[in-house]
């Protein structure tokens, strides 16, 4: 396959970015998307140039480091992680745009490179169980139904990606925070603190500058991990019930 | 150089005394961890504010340590090299997590977890640690389970387990296939919690280049922001080394793309002995490699064994489509030739099988450089649903790479690096022969042996993390108190970072025509071919020609494009890469002078008659302590001896 590509090129967080054009020849099908920009970057530096920056690290999709807007979305077209998507999603002679994460809350570092560590203080707000080292009981001393670990499971399978929030027109971080809050509060060990984490939580997201939900959607469509809209609901739900039963 | 050390035949090292573990307490095996820590003295809590712990990486040695350290009080500078503690490769461990609570009424005990885990070892390591590892076990489970991880339950609402590679109790609490995820999200958040309380102070995309030694001892750190490029120096009462194994030295590895041996070797340059780097896993379940693009490899939880039955063609070059191929022309080999343990044998011997069923042209897939892992047999017994809830994500993940179904074709696997048992040498407190310089997790070489046992490394990392080094890291302390501030302007500190800057300057500097990742491949090609799954005598002497011949290209012809002053992923690679070649050399060295087979390490000419690794305990059983003398120089071999007084070496068989 023989790609044109249109990537953002940003030197550093103070300098303009802009659209840089590329050819890619000799692109096999089973590349990953990441292993074509090796391929690309290779030739960049063989010829002088400064290889395209971009975050990665496990490529097997589940360390979400990776975050590349891909024709206008997130992670591309397939319901994945970059470095999951394969290049038998695209045709030869395609020609592809790839940019940074473009929200407030997550400034470039470098080309493909954003800060995404607003999402570690809306965890460090209260994201936690506290049960310091040692202090446990016995495992099974506190059953769990089920259907309440499957539930807590399939929230906590977020990788913190931060795609939610790339997809998102107001550039919100309902579906990331939310995924959290119901992962911990459904928990009988997270009930203790179940109130003070979705007040914090929610207080620290909108310190941070996410903007504000207006329910588009976009976000559970291009969540890799397929964490449910219905999360963001539920987390309002905790909200609310918190506000009215906590006099901050 | 020691006294008496003389000069080896055939490869250039010298030895040196023997090297014992003073830590461990004598006595029975499964009281020594209560005296140790008994003996071990405390630090006043109101004290421990004024200790300052470095520990390099988040994963769940380091995160699990530095959560509970600044729990203890102490005041914890952390660092990670990813954008965010969260991310650190554990993170990716899919399978489980074991614990000997015996949920399962099977015979499961304490004991037997020791004991699996020293056979599985194939006798390589300390049964001291095992035991306390296989004690700890049980307490990590009512410690995660009290952070919140969610472990998969059964409908009365109890934990559920399954069992996993090499053993035959069901000991395994697993989180779908994404238990490593669940376990390390569990540390990040206890970290998240003493980060938001001011007790740790994080330095995410920060990265080690070396450790600072003052009056011989660790004092601090030279590190990289790796977004701005500068370089400063941090110091601490202790450093920790969580940084993970150096499975990335083979380029191709289930190890994420940024994971490295920098830190570790590093520490090892500056006294650190370095144990049994020639023990590395090779993990049977990966995702067979599609061409020369490729950047890394995918595993696929050994768990898939439990249910998927693993086969290829009874003819050599049978190229037809596996559903055209019947029944009584397909080898179910492992089931053939080890009835009793089938498709769950240990990784080392089902990895070294696939191998061998390739090398004898019945590999399928392109290049026949695969087995099948078949799961039409349990879809038929269990249903398609119960598959899918099992493994789905694993099946998902494989069909999203390789483009094929696997509930309609069966998988293709082949063996791939996945794990790395040697390391840091440690003694029972988990410090390193440099005072004050601990390593956890797998950045040590301590509990594994010659092999890893599945579901063991996650237990390993959180034993360590939370339980371990939180106990002896307070003898240290308390023993050796600092009288002396040591700052930036020490002579040892600024000498530190002369060096690194000198080193990093040197790569920019240079210019050439090949990029880091064309030499990075090269020394992972050659350490895969000559070190890998199968190691000979004449193929690591090749190795050892060869990798000084390509530390030389590297410093004349390696390009490094931009600067140092910047974000420079470039920059990072090529750093790592003059370490992995060093580390390289160690490890081929280490592998040439074990001339016997033991778990991960077979070497070819010490094989039984039926093909199984063959260990020469009269002349092996040690752990083999390396100790650093310079670059392309002999290093000095310190040997522990290895006593078993409760697991007593046998021929390991799982037939």
């Amino acid at each position: 396959m023989k790609l044109t590509l249109r990537v953002w090129r940003q030197q550093n967080a103070d300098s303009p970015g802009a659209m840089a054009t590329y050819q890619v020849d000799d692109v096999s099908q089973d590349m990953s998307f990441l292993e074509m920009l090796d391929v690309l970057n290779e030739e960049l530096i063989l010829k002088g140039e400064e290889p395209v920056a971009f975050d990665h690290d496990c490529r097997e999709g589940i360390c979400g480091a990776c975050s590349l807007v891909i024709n206008g979305d997130a992670h591309g077209p397939e319901r994945t992680t970059t470095c999951q998507l394969h290049m038998r999603s695209f045709q030869d002679g395609d020609t592809i745009d790839i940019e940074p994460w473009r929200a407030a809350a997550f400034p470039v570092i470098k080309d493909l490179v954003v800060d995404r560590s607003a999402f570690d203080r809306v965890i460090q707000a209260g994201g936690y169980i506290t049960a310091p080292t040692g202090s446990a009981p016995e495992a099974h001393a506190t059953p769990v139904p089920k259907a309440d670990a499957d539930y807590a499971f399939e929230h906590a399978e977020c990788i913190g990606c931060g795609a939610c929030v790339a997809a998102c027109p107001n550039g919100a971080a309902m579906l990331f925070t939310s995924a959290k809050v119901n992962h911990l509060n459904v928990l009988p060990q997270g009930s203790p603190e179940r109130e003070t984490r979705v007040l914090d939580m929610v207080s620290q997201m909108d310190a941070e500058g996410f903007g504000g939900c207006t329910l588009t959607g976009e976000c559970a469509t291009a969540c890799p991990k397929g964490i449910p809209l219905f999360s963001i609901t539920a987390m309002n739900k905790e909200w609310l019930r918190a506000s009215r039963k906590v006099k901050r | 150089m020691p006294s008496y050390s003389e000069y080896t035949e055939y490869a250039e090292y010298t030895v040196g005394e023997p090297i014992k573990d003073e830590r461990a307490p004598a006595g029975p095996v499964n009281e020594r961890w209560d005296t140790r820590r008994f003996e071990a003295k405390l630090v006043n809590p109101a004290n421990r504010r004024k200790h300052t712990i470095i520990v390099v990486g988040t994963g769940l040695a380091g995160g699990a340590a530095g959560a509970t350290l600044a729990e203890q009080g102490y005041h914890v500078v952390q660092f990670c090299y990813q954008d965010s503690p969260r991310r650190a490769h554990s993170i990716a461990a899919q399978g489980g997590i074991n614990a000997a609570k015996n949920y399962r009424n099977d015979g499961d005990s304490i004991h037997r977890l020791f004991y699996d885990t020293v056979k599985g070892g194939d006798f390589r390591a300390r049964e001291s640690n095992v035991h306390r590892l296989a004690q700890i076990s049980v307490e990590i489970i009512d410690q995660c389970v009290a952070q919140g991880v969610p472990f998969a339950r059964e409908y009365g609402g109890l934990l559920d387990t399954r069992s996993f590679g090499g053993v035959q109790v069901s000991r395994t609490f697993y989180a779908r296939g994404q238990t490593g995820q669940q376990l390390l999200l569990g540390a990040y958040q206890a970290l998240s919690r003493q980060i938001a309380a001011g007790n740790v102070e994080m330095h995410a995309r920060t990265e080690m280049l070396d450790l600072i030694m003052v009056d011989g001892r660790a004092r601090g750190i030279v590190a990289r922001d790796l977004v701005t490029g500068e370089i400063s120096t941090y110091f601490a009462d202790a450093v920790v080394l969580a940084s993970g194994g150096y499975g990335n030295v083979f380029y191709l590895s289930t190890n994420a793309m940024n994971s490295n041996a920098t830190a570790i070797w590093r520490a090892h340059r500056r006294g650190a002995y370095f144990a049994n780097p020639c023990f590395t896993q090779i993990h049977p379940t990966c995702i067979p490699r599609s061409g020369d693009h490729q950047s890394k490899l995918t595993l696929m939880s050994e768990s898939l064994r439990n249910d998927g039955r693993i086969w290829v063609p009874k003819a050599k070059g049978d190229t037809r489509p596996a559903a055209e191929i019947p029944e009584e022309e397909r080898d179910y080999y492992l089931e053939r030739i080890y009835p009793s343990f089938g498709n769950l044998v240990p990784r080392d011997i089902a990895s070294r099988a696939a191998k061998n069923v390739c090398d004898e042209g019945r590999g399928v897939g392109p290049g026949g450089q695969g087995v099948y892992l078949d799961f039409a047999d349990a879809i038929a017994r269990m249903g398609r649903k119960a598959v899918e809830e099992k493994y789905g994500n694993l099946f998902d993940m494989y069909e999203r790479i390789t483009a094929e179904n696997p509930y309609e074709v069966p998988m293709r696997i082949y063996p791939a690096i996945h794990y790395t048992m040697g390391g840091l040498w440690v003694d029972y407190d988990l410090q390193t022969t440099v005072p004050g310089l601990f390593a956890i997790g797998e950045a040590n070489f301590s509990d594994h042996g010659a092999n890893r046992l599945g579901a063991s490394a996650l237990m390993q990392g959180l034993a360590d993390g939370y339980f371990v080094l939180p106990s002896t890291i307070n003898d240290y302390l308390a023993r050796n108190p600092h009288k002396d501030e040591v700052d930036a302007s020490h002579p040892a500190a600024v000498e530190a970072v002369r060096e690194t800057e000198d080193r990093l300057t040197r790569l920019l500097a240079v210019d050439g025509d090949r990029t880091p990742d064309s030499f990075h491949r090269e020394i992972g090609e050659l350490v895969w071919e000559f070190c890998g799954m199968a190691r000979t005598d004449e193929g690591l002497r090749k190795a050892l020609d060869r990798l000084p011949q390509i530390r030389e290209e590297f410093w004349r012809r390696i390009k490094v494009p931009g600067t140092g002053e910047e974000f420079n992923q470039s920059l990072e690679k090529a750093n790592r890469i003059v370490d992995y070649l060093e580390l390289a050399e160690l490890m081929c060295l280490d592998a040439l002078h074990r001339a016997e087979s033991c778990g991960g390490h077979f070497r070819e000419e010490s094989q039984t008659p039926d093909g199984e690794a063959a260990r020469e305990d009269e002349e092996f059983s040690y752990a083999a302590a390396w100790e650093f003398t310079d670059t392309g120089a002999a290093p000095v071999l310190h040997k522990e001896q290895l006593t078993f007084e409760y697991v007593h070496p046998t021929q390991r068989s799982y037939a």
